[in-house]
């Protein structure tokens, strides 16, 4: 896909997005450079819709679709308006999309999906996924994830990606004609296997204790932010007993009842106010909760690298040890212990014949294993050129975005800090009537 | 109902048949007894039949006394209750406060006293008031704390808290038209401990009390006939206030509980921030920043929580109690009315010592008047200082609040600040 080399700032297409949601939108598009499908297309994740089907052991189930719209960027900027278009999609071919990538880009840092269930929920919100409030902040979750995606240097320009946000059918089947699933599979495998590294890259290992780190840290952050919003609402919500007995009050007094009557209207006001607050405090723990799950994505790269490193490993000990074995063929010596080596001591010695189609042997596979060597010096190579450009972009994004939230969580202090000195003057302002 | 409360202070009183004098200083001192859960609401000895020997004047020159004006300007007597100190001896331990007065009164031989009164002095001193005015209304005192074993009234807390309760109380006394000319006040207010102890022992002596209270008793039971719609009222009045009031006290109660768990939650997202910042470079300067915002926060939290318990919940608290005083107040003239009402119909039914009952009659007529119009004053009175006391605490409330707020605010503005200039300073992102 060659780049137009329009320079417009791609519109997002959803008219309804908060403030933060706008905010991320453009944090993503501003942040990228070089080649980004962002640039020429429109993305966006409009609506959600619960639908009951026949699932695969056929019975009934209820669940969520997304619309995700795309349009042209070009067309847009020319003026005309064309049509969207659009597909639906459900949370679990997302999370296909990303299986899919995170094997065939294993040095990319893949964006992360939001949460699959609510968790660090205050009481108020609801653990059920299909509670409206879930799947709206989900809704929001999804679209910034595709964002994330079309806005990556590498990830953006990939196929699956582009078909999975154009073609509703055939997305899938054409996935696994790559034949990303027995990678998937055997990598799976591999990574859930213990395995030490002789000569560990310390700077991976570094970025994987940071990964641990930063994990742990905002985990903590949110359970913490959690149940303080929990006792927060009780403060808040229980000032509209003020308002109720106010108002039962003025209705003895004479002189006193208009003055608490109106206070108490601001009590009920104070009261309700903490609903809005917040709801927009839930933005920012799932700011905080993306770069959660980054986390995680950052520990598989790392994870994958020690993979990789591994492998070499093993190929480098394999061919000295098969290096080994025709030197003692050749010399006739026995350095290192076989099972061969005993049977031939005990049971006799080979035949020349024998020795001979053995050396040949050996030599192929040295000639086989030096190959592999090769090549997997310059995966390995590779991956590290590749995975430490990523990880230097991701932390500069890190650092870019959570700056922006720890302010916009100032913003909102300031702003619940000012509701709170308006009531109350509106408060003291009726209380000087009584 | 009053009556019963009174049967037990007597019969549980000392058991020697002394001098009267002796004995009726006794009753009083059972007051302190830590076993008695005693609620100063209850502890009047009186019912309104007796009748302050003093206050032998006619009840229309009485009535002519009641000018309830409230001149702040004029104001000639300042009293202030401050300085708890602890006196242990071999029997018991308790708190004095110092009691200074500053007037330019001429009744009172000096410009300036300085006095040493314990909480059983203010008990007292509130108990002659009633007494003597069965129909005025008393400020509350702070309550007894109740003891369930453990000595905690000597907590700096409770005894700040109640330091502060009985400087109001003796304001108010000061403030009342009737109550500040007092003897019993001045007295207060001015004698030695020694002089002072000598004096509680004079009044009405225990045989005359027992009178009064058996009195009291039968009125009680007899009940009043036709109570003027205006006491109805005021007793509708007064049930509806005590319980918007109870109600009142009880959710800044539940405000002061859910914040200071808030607080408790709050006191470790500061800390949080912190750790965090260990882990990163770009990132250490603001979230060290955000740390020590949020701890700043709490702070003020925590001063905010201390305002609202040390400030307003003792005014409300103050006018729960106010409101079982109006109570006791009502009841102690219906029980007058009852009084009147009963001798009424005696010398409609008696044949026997008519001109005796006439007089009684006559007496009791004159008591109820006076009591009447004694109460018509001091509720209006009542009310208004009621407004005035209950309209500054929630002021003083709305205003703390407003300023806690501010404090935050401005934290959180400082935090923006920076991250603007370090922003500016690197180059970075524009905040318009």
């Amino acid at each position: 896909m060659a780049d137009s080399g329009s320079e417009a700032i791609a519109v997002i297409g959803n008219t309804d997005l908060t403030p933060s949601e706008s905010e991320n939108n453009l944090k993503n598009t501003m942040v990228e450079k070089g080649t980004s499908l962002l640039k020429k297309m429109e993305i966006s994740v409009a609506e959600a819709e619960k639908r009951t089907g026949k699932n695969a052991v056929n019975m009934q189930e209820t669940y969520t679709v997304y619309l995700i719209e795309t349009r042209p960027v070009d067309a847009a900027s020319e003026g005309t308006n064309p049509a969207l278009d659009s597909l639906w999609r459900r949370y679990s071919e997302f999370e296909l999309l990303r299986n899919y990538l995170l094997v065939t880009y294993p040095f990319a840092v893949v964006p992360p999906l939001p949460e699959k269930r609510a968790e660090f929920v205050w009481h108020k919100l609801s653990a059920d996924n299909m509670d409206p409030d879930f799947v709206e902040r989900r809704r929001v979750g999804l679209e910034n994830f595709l964002l994330r995606v079309a806005s990556h240097p590498v990830l953006s320009s990939d196929k699956i990606f582009y078909l999975f946000l154009t073609e509703e059918n055939g997305w899938k089947e054409t996935m696994f004609e790559t034949g990303f699933q027995a990678k998937a599979d055997s990598r799976l495998k591999a990574l859930n296997a213990t395995f030490r590294v002789k000569n560990p890259d310390k700077r991976f290992a570094e970025m994987k204790h940071y990964g641990d780190e930063l994990q742990s840290v905002i985990s903590q952050l949110l359970r913490v932010r959690a149940r303080a919003a929990d006792r927060l609402y009780g403060v808040y919500k229980v000032h509209g007993n003020y308002g109720r007995v106010f108002s039962e009050w003025s209705a003895i007094e004479k002189e006193m009842g208009d003055g608490l009557q109106s206070a108490g209207h601001h009590m009920d006001a104070y009261a309700a106010s903490v609903d809005d607050i917040l709801e927009e405090e839930e933005h920012y723990a799932d700011q905080l909760k993306e770069y959660l799950f980054y986390a995680d994505a950052l520990r598989t790269v790392c994870r994958k690298h020690e993979l990789t490193q591994y492998e070499l490993e093993m190929a480098v000990q394999d061919l000295t040890s098969k290096k080994q074995q025709r030197e003692e063929l050749a010399t006739g010596t026995i350095r290192t212990f076989s099972l061969k080596g005993m049977t031939s001591k005990l049971f006799g010695q080979e035949t020349p014949e024998q020795r001979e189609a053995k050396l040949k042997m050996l030599e192929t596979q040295i000639e086989e294993g030096e190959e592999q060597v090769k090549e997997r010096n310059a995966e390995c190579d590779e991956f590290v050129k590749s995975a430490w450009v990523d990880i230097e972009r991701f932390k500069e994004q890190k650092d870019h975005d959570l700056r922006e939230s720890l302010i916009s969580y100032a913003i909102m202090q300031i702003s619940m800090c000012k509701k709170g000195i308006q009531v109350w003057n509106n408060a003291k302002e009726c209380f000087n009537k009584m | 109902m009053s009556g019963s409360v009174v049967d037990n202070t007597v019969s549980s009183g000392n058991s020697s048949a002394a001098i009267p004098t002796d004995v009726s200083g006794q009753i009083l001192d059972l007051d302190e007894d830590d076993d008695l859960e005693v609620f100063s609401k209850d502890t009047t000895l009186t019912d309104g039949s007796s009748f302050n020997a003093s206050m032998q004047t006619s009840p229309a020159s009485m009535i002519n006394q009641y000018k309830f004006e409230e001149d702040a300007d004029t104001k000639d007597i300042f009293v202030t209750v401050d300085n708890p100190e602890s006196h242990v001896t071999a029997i018991e331990t308790y708190i004095t406060y110092r009691v200074m007065t500053k007037t330019t009164r001429s009744e009172f031989d000096s410009s300036e006293f300085e006095v040493r009164r314990r909480y059983q002095d203010f008990l007292w001193l509130k108990g002659r008031l009633e007494e003597a005015h069965p129909t005025l209304i008393v400020h509350p005192l702070p309550e007894k704390f109740v003891v369930k074993g453990m000595v905690e009234r000597f907590n700096e807390d409770f005894i700040e808290t109640r330091r502060r309760a009985l400087h109001r109380f003796l304001n108010k006394i000061a403030e009342h038209p009737i109550f500040s000319s007092s003897e019993d006040f001045k007295i207060f207010l001015t004698a030695a401990s020694g002089e002072l102890t000598s004096h509680k022992k004079q009044g009405p002596g225990f045989l005359s009390r027992m009178g009064d209270t058996v009195k009291a008793v039968a009125a009680a039971v007899r009940g009043v006939r036709n109570r003027p719609q205006e006491f109805t009222e005021m007793q509708e009045y007064v049930e509806a206030f005590s319980q918007k009031i109870i109600s009142l006290d009880k959710v800044t109660q539940r405000i002061v509980r859910e914040q200071k768990e808030y607080l408790e939650e709050l006191k470790e997202c500061g800390p949080t921030y912190a750790l965090w910042s260990q882990s990163e470079e770009e990132l250490a300067e603001p979230l060290k920043n955000v740390a020590g915002c949020v701890d700043r926060c709490c702070k003020e939290t925590e001063e905010q929580v201390k305002n609202l318990s040390d400030h307003l919940i003792p005014v409300l608290h103050e006018y729960v109690l106010c409101a079982d005083t109006l109570k006791a107040v009502l009841r102690r003239r219906d029980n007058i009315q009852a009084d009147f009402e009963a001798k009424t119909e005696a010398l409609a039914t008696k044949k026997a010592n008519r001109d005796t009952m006439r007089d009684d009659l006559d007496k009791a007529e004159d008591r109820l008047e006076w009591a009447n119009n004694a109460l018509k004053s001091d509720w209006t009175r009542w009310q208004k200082v009621m407004r005035t006391d209950l309209r500054s605490a929630f002021v003083d409330t709305a205003e703390r609040n407003v300023s806690y707020y501010e404090k935050c605010l401005a934290v959180w503005e400082s935090f923006l600040h920076s991250q603007r200039t370090d922003a500016e300073g690197n180059g970075k992102v524009d905040f318009s």
